[in-house]
């Protein structure tokens, strides 16, 4: 029965009911860790050499980089699970996806540009990463235009589906675009294959703060899917007893 | 898998695969205005329009940074390792301008092959150094492996 729980999330109410134990865990951990991380990296982490302390955003600007890609990952593949399936849980994951992965994107753009005014000194430059992911931001908001956009909530999910599955192109692209052009952003500091140039004193808090946004992302998007089966489900009799009970 | 969910899937898997294709090609064919600025070797060969606003980006040759002493009149060579060109700029330079690390210029390309800029950018490297272990190593070596990790190459 390996396939026994893909079956089971096709209940939004039996999915409600697994996860409720998990809010307390997820929190305390993505709290705990962006506290350590944060106060790692701003306080305790030594000042680069030629940027001074300037450098330090580096600790929101890549975990959010990080988590705005991952993120529409989740939401393509949920939007394709929702197409193929017929999954309902599915529709909704992509639904409370797109808000969060935008204001990740949002957050990486505007602490990218403060970064660059003091280092590169510009705040904004037309080149292939930051370009891209501009395009990422208005995809986030495509699909969430587009969620509001129908009065049936079946063609609104096949439409920001769709879009959010034409829209993956552009992550590898944003991913390689420092390596394919010449670009001002500088290439990847974390390598997977080779040694990463930073300083393991700089590395660690930063691994600390990408692994808390992960959970933080996690947390989120499950508070968010559960609002959206309430809101969705609330004819059902589950939903109104639990109204009453609470 | 049910015939019509398999379907589907393939349906998904074409909107995916078509749509790579389709940005892959304007990719391709937009290459060269994708890249943000020109090396040295491409403006040397003629590849870069004269008098027209253009970017330029390279690394600031050691030892070849003249500032005039009573403006803010500055000129430097900028090489890709292949060729070099000289820029010429008057205003303040970027925190991080340096002799070794890597520029990116706004301006536009004179007739003698000389780039007057209008804007100097720093362009700063992936590594991420403390100033203690930069000096424990006695690394002056440290700005040329910038360029280096540069790869102007391709």
């Amino acid at each position: 029965m390996a396939w026994q729980w893909f079956h089971r999330l096709g209940s939004p109410r039996w999915f409600f009911e697994k996860t409720n134990a998990w809010i307390p865990w997820l929190a305390a951990i993505s709290i705990s860790l962006l506290i350590v991380g944060a106060v790692w990296g701003l306080a305790f982490a030594p000042a680069d050499m030629k940027q001074g302390n300037s450098y330090r955003i580096i600790y929101i600007h890549v975990p959010a980089s990080f988590l705005a890609l991952a993120g529409y990952y989740t939401m393509a593949i949920s939007g394709a699970i929702g197409l193929i399936w017929k999954m309902k849980l599915a529709d909704m994951v992509m639904k409370s996806a797109a808000p969060i992965g935008a204001v990740l994107t949002f957050v990486a753009l505007i602490t990218g540009a403060v970064w660059g005014k003091p280092t590169w000194g510009t705040w904004w430059v037309w080149d292939a990463r930051i370009t891209s992911m501009l395009v990422l931001f208005f995809l986030y908001l495509g699909v969430i235009a587009l969620q509001e956009a129908y009065q049936n909530q079946d063609t609104a999910n096949k439409a920001s589906a769709i879009l959010a599955l034409v829209g993956t192109v552009n992550i590898p692209i944003i991913y390689k675009s420092v390596d394919w052009w010449y670009t001002l952003h500088q290439p990847a500091t974390i390598k997977f294959t080779s040694e990463s140039t930073i300083h393991p004193t700089m590395l660690y808090p930063l691994l600390v703060m990408v692994v808390g946004f992960y959970v933080f992302y996690a947390l989120v998007l499950l508070m968010r899917t559960r609002t959206e089966i309430l809101s969705r489900e609330k004819k059902t009799r589950w939903v109104q007893e639990l109204a009453v009970k609470t | 898998m049910h015939p019509v969910r398999k379907q589907r899937l393939i349906m998904v898997l074409f909107v995916v695969i078509f749509a790579s294709v389709a940005v892959g090609l304007l990719a391709y064919a937009l290459r060269e205005n994708i890249n943000l600025f020109y090396p040295p070797s491409k403006i040397i060969a003629g590849e870069a329009p004269v008098d027209k606003r253009i970017r330029a980006g390279g690394c600031v040759l050691p030892g070849e940074v003249r500032r005039a002493k009573d403006n803010l009149d500055v000129s430097f060579l900028i090489t890709d390792g292949a060729a070099s060109v000289e820029v010429q700029y008057s205003g303040i330079l970027p925190d991080l301008f340096a002799e070794g690390e890597a520029v990116v210029v706004n301006g536009k390309l004179n007739g003698e092959g000389v780039f007057m800029a209008s804007e100097v950018l720093a362009k700063h490297d992936e590594t991420y150094t403390p100033p203690e272990v930069a000096e424990a190593m006695q690394n002056t070596g440290e700005h040329q492996k910038t360029c280096e990790g540069m790869n102007y190459g391709s």
